[in-house]
């Protein structure tokens, strides 16, 4: 076995948020995209590698007996999909362990995710925009990268998860949803979409990076209404 | 015999044997809780009635003390709360809420709490006390050396029973439901008899079987005063729990030890519930509805306490820990009064009492998990315990005495230890044995000059403290119950044991936490001590990280695990009084936050003052990867070899990071709680709350005159805490990721 290293923001041991049942999340470092409303900035780039694979899986497989039926991992980030070759060699052991596996992503990496994918359970596929234009204002890059990924997954059948984050007076209107609707119905395999919505609580993390921050003068989205447009993207 | 029509014959007909008697006889249930009936009028007459005593009685501090009369299983006229509507009988003393004077333990501890509520002694019980009967506590002092008075005083040895009673014991209340009092009266007696040789144990247990027979026949009396003859067994479900009922009664009108725990009566009751359901003398609404008023009695036991036993053990508990579930010899021991009993939670609101306490098997039917789990979410009440490590030890028939203490019902009883402090006992190893606060020598061992501090010199000198201390500590606990057994005999908690009952001795310990990391840092990082001009320890800087307990990580979760085995090793070399068998606990109740207030800065980096995790839990705030790396570092102590008096661990998660909604975090929980008993381990407080609403609880107590939350081995009104403890509480790690 080869034993991969990758850089490693954190670890949450227990997480409900992030796939069905108790989860632990692996929070990878490192990512392509600059997004306005990120809440992560301290995983944006990719720091000097401080995890082997053989030592993160003795970490997991002891948290194993907490996922039930339904939980597992969730590799996040950053972007996982920038460690492909450190999550194939995990995956592998997990999966003799046959532990439920998560990925957390936007869809943005190197490519050949084929081998990867083979081992994934879940993909939970953050969309930034669903639109050309917006995609590139609110991620800093263009969106081929991202159809690539939607297109490969659903070519091999994924279960998907959808996520969108919901910033005000970017996205929190009823006519983007309704876009976003009508994008997503072209999406096979969907089990969930959620609506996130928009936090401040990253803008010590930016002032401590020293990063400028875009949103500063950006509400904390109202969660209500953050429901109801998770209802109009919802209902029939 | 016509009482036990319809019952499937076994062993338990021809010896006393209330195990058998179940095994053969009761019903699992593994359906959901559909079948649950809501309150009946007559219960919600009686409910209410108590809310206002209730209302009435937090206001007082105290409602009502009985100055008249001695604590006594017969002592007391009989009293109501509503007796039209009241379907199950019995108070402490002639009215609801009253309590009893008991100057068995101490005389002094009664007279310091008439005074703080402006009570006085009758005359003639304070002459009598004072000068023709000698309590518990003055023995215990007569026989303290010097070196035993100044533990106590510093705050090492804390908590200890040597004024008040020291309970955890569990009498086997369903034997007089199933057997009558004459009968049990039939078999003491033929066990005197055959009591011979006259050695000090023989002489010593004749007296006591003698006291047996009193005690029960005491109860047969209090009974009549409520117009039952419970001579004879229980004839249908109502006597089966009134009897019960009275045999607890009975314990808590003798004793007033700081833990009453109730047993194990779950499918007990439910084979008489059944049977009469199934002979149409019961409805299930009748059936809940004794239940619900069995509660309704539990709920108002009360013991006169002083205003410091007060701060030690907040909020007035007396830990009717009241076992349900678990496995049988066969099936789980989950039957339909399994879900009565939690559903009180539900019909009369969330209390902390009786302490709900669900003995966990991963083997338990599905629908029961989530049942708990449901009710643990919306109540805060319960506490779970793994059946997995304890049946194995004690049988199916045990259960648990005031938090964390499992023994068999009837075949095992306990001397409760109270519990020592670890963190203190390792500043003591640094000081020369020199008390950091008091500035007095407590023991003999060399003091650390060192710039920085070694961990292999820093731990030789622990463990020879902890050795010492473990002998201090036995040689107390021997004086303590050689006294409580003299003085203050449980006669009739004792007369529902075996004659030759098995008896633990419960040391326990407090400061795991802060003892554990304090090692790690000096192992791990560079630890430099700030003494003051004498050269005791004053505080410590820090430099550098260094791996804390409650990240399931080794390096320093060995390091709890070391601490323990060594203390327990050194704890089983003395011999206790009547061969009791040494078992420890880490566990602290709400006094965490009294021995840290007693307590100097730790080379953890924790100030002066500053309050201990409780039990078993990792300092607040330093377990840093998420709830189960926090549950796994508790989960490696070791139950079964170590620590077989409970490991204590309070978890508390906010319901948004268990789950999006009550369904998903039902499953959630059950998830969280299987994994963590798979690891073997012990306890866990389950806490579902926001610390917002428990801040805005703090500065707005009526507003939440029912919050319950669980603390360290009960739950507490939350509005009983002092300010210091609700801020601990809110200090304590939130699960809470978003």
């Amino acid at each position: 076995m080869k034993n991969y290293s990758a850089s490693i923001d954190s670890i949450e041991s227990f997480s409900t948020k992030d796939g069905p049942g108790v989860r632990t999340v692996i929070f990878f470092n490192g990512c392509k995209l600059r997004c306005l409303f990120c809440h992560n900035p301290e995983t944006w780039t990719r720091k000097e590698d401080n995890t082997k694979v053989k030592e993160l899986y003795e970490k997991i497989i002891k948290f194993k007996p907490y996922f039930g039926d339904k939980g597992g991992v969730t590799f996040s980030g950053g972007e996982p999909l920038l460690h492909s070759e450190f999550i194939i060699e995990l995956s592998k052991l997990l999966k003799k362990d046959n532990i439920n596996i998560a990925l957390d992503t936007a869809g943005v990496g190197n490519s050949n995710y084929l081998e990867l994918l083979e081992y994934i359970d879940l993909v939970i596929l953050d969309i930034k925009d669903y639109r050309e234009d917006g995609y590139k204002k609110m991620t800093g890059l263009d969106m081929e990268k991202f159809k690539e990924f939607l297109n490969l997954i659903q070519k091999l059948n994924k279960k998907i998860w959808i996520r969108q984050v919901i910033v005000p007076g970017i996205n929190d209107n009823k006519e983007y949803i309704l876009g976003l609707k009508q994008y997503i119905k072209n999406i096979k395999n969907i089990e969930n979409i959620e609506l996130l919505p928009y936090h401040t609580m990253a803008i010590d993390k930016y002032k401590k990076l020293n990063i400028d921050y875009i949103l500063k003068d950006t509400k904390d989205m109202d969660i209500n209404k953050c429901l109801e447009l998770e209802k109009i993207l919802k209902e029939d | 015999m016509k009482e036990w029509n319809n019952f499937k014959e076994g062993i338990w007909c021809n010896e006393i044997d209330v195990k058998n008697f179940i095994d053969l006889n009761y019903t699992y249930y593994d359906l959901d809780e559909s079948f649950l009936s809501a309150p009946t009028n007559k219960t919600k007459e009686v409910w209410n009635k108590c809310t206002e005593l209730l209302k009435e009685e937090l206001k007082l501090g105290v409602l009502d003390i009985d100055v008249d009369n001695v604590s006594g299983i017969n002592s007391f006229e009989a009293g109501y709360i509503d007796k039209d509507n009241e379907v199950i009988v019995g108070l402490q003393t002639d009215k609801p809420l009253k309590r009893m004077v008991n100057p068995f333990g101490g005389i002094r501890m009664v007279y310091n709490s008439l005074e703080a509520y402006n009570y006085k002694l009758n005359e003639n019980i304070d002459k009598y006390f004072s000068n023709f009967r000698k309590t518990h506590n003055e023995g215990v002092f007569d026989a303290y050396t010097d070196e035993m008075k100044l533990a106590r005083k510093v705050g090492l040895l804390t908590g200890l029973p040597d004024a008040y009673g020291r309970g955890r014991i569990i009498g086997d209340y369903r034997r007089i439901a199933l057997y009558g009092i004459d009968y049990l009266i039939e078999e003491k007696i033929k066990d005197k008899t055959k009591i011979v040789e006259m050695n000090e144990d023989g002489i010593k247990l004749r007296e006591e079987v003698s006291m047996q027979i009193k005690a029960l026949d005491e109860m047969k009396k209090m009974a009549l005063k409520y117009g039952y003859d419970i001579s004879k067994p229980a004839s249908n479900a109502k006597e089966a729990i009134q009897w019960l009922y009275f045999g607890y009664l009975s314990a808590v009108k003798e004793n007033n030890g700081a833990a009453m725990s109730l047993g194990r009566v779950d499918s007990f009751i439910d084979i008489y519930i059944k049977r009469d359901l199934d002979n149409g003398l019961l409805t299930e609404e009748e059936a809940q509805e004794l239940i619900d008023q069995f509660i309704i009695k539990l709920r108002l036991v009360r013991h006169l306490r002083t205003p410091e036993y007060d701060t030690l053990f907040t909020g007035d508990p007396t830990w009717v820990t009241c076992s349900i579930g678990g496995m049988g010899e066969n099936n789980p021991l989950v039957t339909k009064t399994s879900y009565r009993i939690l559903h009180t939670l539900t019909n009369l609101d969330t209390s902390p009492e009786p302490n709900m306490t669900v003995l966990w098997s991963d083997k338990l039917p599905i629908n029961f998990k989530k049942y708990c789990a449901k009710m643990s979410i919306l109540t805060d009440a319960i506490q779970y315990e793994n059946d997995e490590l304890m049946r194995p030890i004690h049988g199916t028939d045990y259960a648990i005495a005031c938090c964390v203490s499992a023994m068999t019902v009837g075949k095992q009883m306990q001397y409760f230890g109270a519990r020592c402090n670890l963190a203190k006992a390792l500043l003591y190893s640094i000081n020369g044995g020199i008390d950091e606060m008091k500035n007095l020598k407590v023991l003999e061992v060399e003091k650390m000059e060192d710039e920085i501090l070694d961990y292999e010199k820093v731990k030789k000198s622990y463990f020879k403290v902890l050795e010492h201390v473990a002998k201090l500590y036995s040689d107390t606990m021997n004086i303590i119950h050689y006294m409580h057994d003299k003085y203050a005999y449980e006669a009739g908690q004792m007369a529902l044991h075996d004659t030759y009952v098995e008896r633990l001795m419960a040391y326990g310990v407090a400061g795991l936490s802060v003892a554990t990391d304090s090692l790690s840092a000096i192992k791990y990082a560079k630890v430099k001590p700030v003494r003051n001009e004498e050269g005791i320890t004053i505080d410590f800087i820090i430099d550098g990280d260094y791996p804390k307990y409650g990240n399931d990580d080794d390096r320093v979760d060995s390091i709890a695990k070391e601490i323990l085995e060594k203390f327990y090793s050194e704890l089983s070399k003395h011999k206790p009084i009547r061969n009791a068998i040494p078992t420890l606990s880490v566990l602290t109740i709400t006094s965490n936050v009294v021995y840290g207030e007693k307590t100097g800065a730790t080379p953890d980096g924790r100030k002066a003052h500053v309050a201990f995790a409780p039990g078993a839990n990792p300092m607040h705030g330093r377990d840093e990867n998420g709830a189960i790396a926090s549950l796994n570092s508790v989960a490696k102590l070791d139950y079964q070899k170590c620590c077989r008096d409970g490991i204590s661990n309070t978890f508390t998660v906010i319901p948004n990071a268990l789950g999006k909604d009550l369904e998903n975090q039902k499953n959630n929980l059950v998830s969280l709680l299987d994994g963590y008993f798979t690891k073997k381990a012990h306890h866990i407080n389950v806490n579902v709350l926001n610390r917002e609403m428990l801040i805005d609880a703090m500065n707005n107590p009526d507003k939440y005159p029912l919050l319950t939350i669980r603390v360290s081995g009960y739950a507490v009104r939350f509005n009983r805490l002092t300010k210091t403890q609700q801020q601990e509480v809110i200090d304590r790690t939130f699960h809470e990721k978003l």
